[in-house]
């Protein structure tokens, strides 16, 4: 079988946005984060050590996207976390739980490539059936 | 993407209309102030579909206007105006961004280029060693328990306080560097927290601090009010904005105004322009914690500006008395702000929201500083890291027309990954220091992405901006070294 593309980039003047998928919409937001933290940081050196359980409410669907992947963005602000695996153990359309594992960023041996100031919710698609989704970046 | 090919009229040289009946639900047409040859790229970049879409905005006024420097944005296109009546009418947290008072400062100086040359490669070293930059940076500053309510109630004012910059610097800042009516209870704590750590950092993406040189007066007698003098003296720009707080503070008040859209029956066509009413206590809350988030912002640039003058006055060897450093300026490019305009021939309190424009408000408006008010406000335009930069003063016709604004920058015009296909960070590096400027940056990619080719040339804005009557040109700068965050 084919390995299934987690998540690929699209073009956009001012913004970098992401196309995730997973054939379900937990696995389609675990790889939005991972997209997302790619943009921010090469992840082939970033380790495990860390992990955070991160819980997140929204009114549906599109809002639990834009606060899943903001959320993340304010543990890299406060605590410097690069994440890279995300096991999402709860999901809902307007609730999800996950865990989250990565570590500090170091500059000795980690590589940040790009600020990301926010998801938006310009463009923003949620694919039921495909299991998809796309989010274009504020960066 | 496909080209846009809705309607555009040609009102004149520099103006370009999108009629009203473009698209069902716009309340006003749009207008794009630019020039024929800038025209195809607008239009290729489908920015003028987002025009469109902020004329759908309850409340709003006259024009949803776009400034020569117009791109694709998120929701509102960058370069965007729109005002709101304060009575019926709407706030936009997406018309403000995440970037909240993203904005910039020009210091002069007694300096002049032959005297900072041989000494240029210390003095950007210097700079990048003063300033913590980069994504991810953390301050110098260790604020106490609460001190970050402060630092959102008195903005610039809180950093001088603590010793950074002059008194006269809030003088001559954009609103004094102090937005009053700010409630921190509105300010979230995770918008505090991811503050608090950050404060006097530049951030990274376009966020730079550079040493220019007066390349060309237009308005001497304009120009020398400003304290800009002679062919050659030297200059500096702080370029940043209000960090993870501000970023904290548009995505709370976004996910609110989705929620506040359905209890007022509002309906945008892209989610990102989601807004509430000025009156609502959605749309005050909104205000109240914007603020506190410029304030932020302001307070940010003011203590980075202290790092600048020490660093430079320690490279330079020379006091700062002596080298001048007086604030010209200090702009921002990302507000909402409730301001008093004529509206058909009546005065209107109205919600002007300005994503990527500046305030451009005329000789005699009570609003600027004393010093200016027989010139005009000084409005700064940052070209790109490569290229020129531009002192403009404030016009009536500006007050008139675009609710006193204009353009804020060069405007992006090729996206930061394909500019990354096209140049590695050192070929830029390279092709900057084979035309004079020495650079310093966080990250290499970074520099890639901000390669001058990803950027309108910001003359020709300019020119727009001029031709059209929306300000006039004082000064030009011509940069010689950037720290780009």
């Amino acid at each position: 079988m084919p390995v299934m593309k987690k998540y690929e980039f699209i073009e956009h003047t001012s913004d970098i946005g992401l196309r995730a998928y997973g054939g379900t919409l937990s696995k389609a937001f675990a790889n939005a984060a991972l997209g997302m933290f790619s943009i921010m940081a090469e992840l082939k050196n970033v380790g495990e050590k860390e992990s955070r359980r991160v819980e997140v409410n929204a009114d549906d669907i599109e809002g639990l996207i834009f606060e899943w992947l903001n959320s993340l963005l304010y543990y890299f602000d406060v605590e410097m976390l690069i994440f890279k695996r995300f096991d999402i153990i709860e999901f809902e359309d307007t609730h999800l739980t996950a865990i989250c594992y990565g570590e500090p960023y170091d500059s000795s041996h980690h590589r940040l490539k790009m600020g990301v100031k926010s998801a938006t919710y310009h463009q923003l698609e949620v694919d039921r059936e495909a299991g998809s989704v796309q989010v274009i970046f504020d960066v | 993407m496909p080209e846009w090919s809705g309607k555009l009229e040609k009102v004149d040289e520099f103006r370009w209309r999108i009629p009203r009946d473009y698209k069902p639900g716009m309340r006003v047409p749009g207008l794009i102030y630019a020039d024929e040859g800038m025209l195809k790229q607008i239009v290729a970049d489908r920015a003028p579909e987002q025009v469109a879409n902020v004329a759908f905005l309850p409340g709003i006024v006259n024009y949803s206007l776009a400034m020569p420097d117009i791109h694709w944005g998120y929701g509102f296109a960058i370069g965007g105006v729109a005002a709101m009546r304060v009575s019926d009418g709407v706030v936009s947290p997406g018309g403000v961004g995440f970037d909240i008072n993203c904005g910039v400062r020009i210091m002069r100086t007694n300096i002049t280029q032959n005297e900072v040359k041989p000494k240029i490669k210390e003095l950007i070293d210097a700079l990048f060693y003063a300033v913590p930059s980069g994504m991810g940076s953390k301050g110098k500053i260790k604020l106490r328990s609460g001190e970050i309510n402060d630092v959102l109630t008195k903005g610039s004012r809180w950093a001088v306080e603590r010793g950074y910059g002059r008194p006269e610097d809030l003088q001559t800042t954009e609103e004094n560097g102090e937005m009053k009516e700010v409630n921190t209870d509105y300010v979230s704590a995770r918008a505090k927290e991811r503050g608090t750590p950050q404060v006097g950092t530049l951030g990274s993406g376009n966020h730079f601090l550079e040493v220019g040189v007066i390349d060309e007066i237009y308005e001497k007698d304009i120009a020398k009010v400003m304290g800009i003098d002679d062919i050659g003296q030297v200059m500096l720009y702080v370029h940043c904005g209000s960090r993870g707080l501000g970023h904290q503070v548009a995505d709370d008040y976004i996910k609110e105004m989705v929620r506040a859209m359905q209890k007022y029956g509002i309906q945008v066509p892209d989610r990102q322009l989601a807004c509430a009413p000025v009156n609502s206590p959605e749309g005050k809350r909104y205000l109240t914690a914007m603020r506190g988030a410029a304030n932020y912002a302001w307070a940010n640039r003011q203590c980075i500006t202290h790092w600048v003058r020490e660093a430079f006055c320690r490279v330079m060897g020379v006091s700062e008395k002596e080298a001048g450093l007086e604030l010209i300026y200090d702009v921002t490019h990302n507000i909402a702000k409730i301001e008093e305009h004529e509206v058909e021939g009546v005065k209107e309190s109205l919600c002007v929201h300005r994503k990527g424009a500046t305030r451009a408000f005329p000789p005699g408006h009570p609003d600027i500083p004393g010093k200016y008010r027989s010139v005009g406000q000084p409005i700064l335009i940052p070209g790109d890291m490569g290229r020129l930069s531009y002192v403009l003063a404030g016009t009536e016709r500006a007050m008139k027309e675009t609710f006193g604004s204009t353009c804020h920058g060069a405007g992006r015009m090729q996206s930061r990954s394909a500019m990354k296909k096209r140049f590695s960070g050192r070929d830029v590096l390279r092709e900057l220091e084979s035309r004079g400027i020495v650079v310093r940056a966080g990250s290499m990619s970074g520099l890639a992405e901000e390669a001058p080719e990803a950027y309108k040339d910001v003359e020709s804005v300019v020119n727009v901006a001029h031709g059209a009557g929306i300000s006039k040109k004082v000064a030009r700068t011509r940069p010689i070294a950037v720290v780009k965050g």
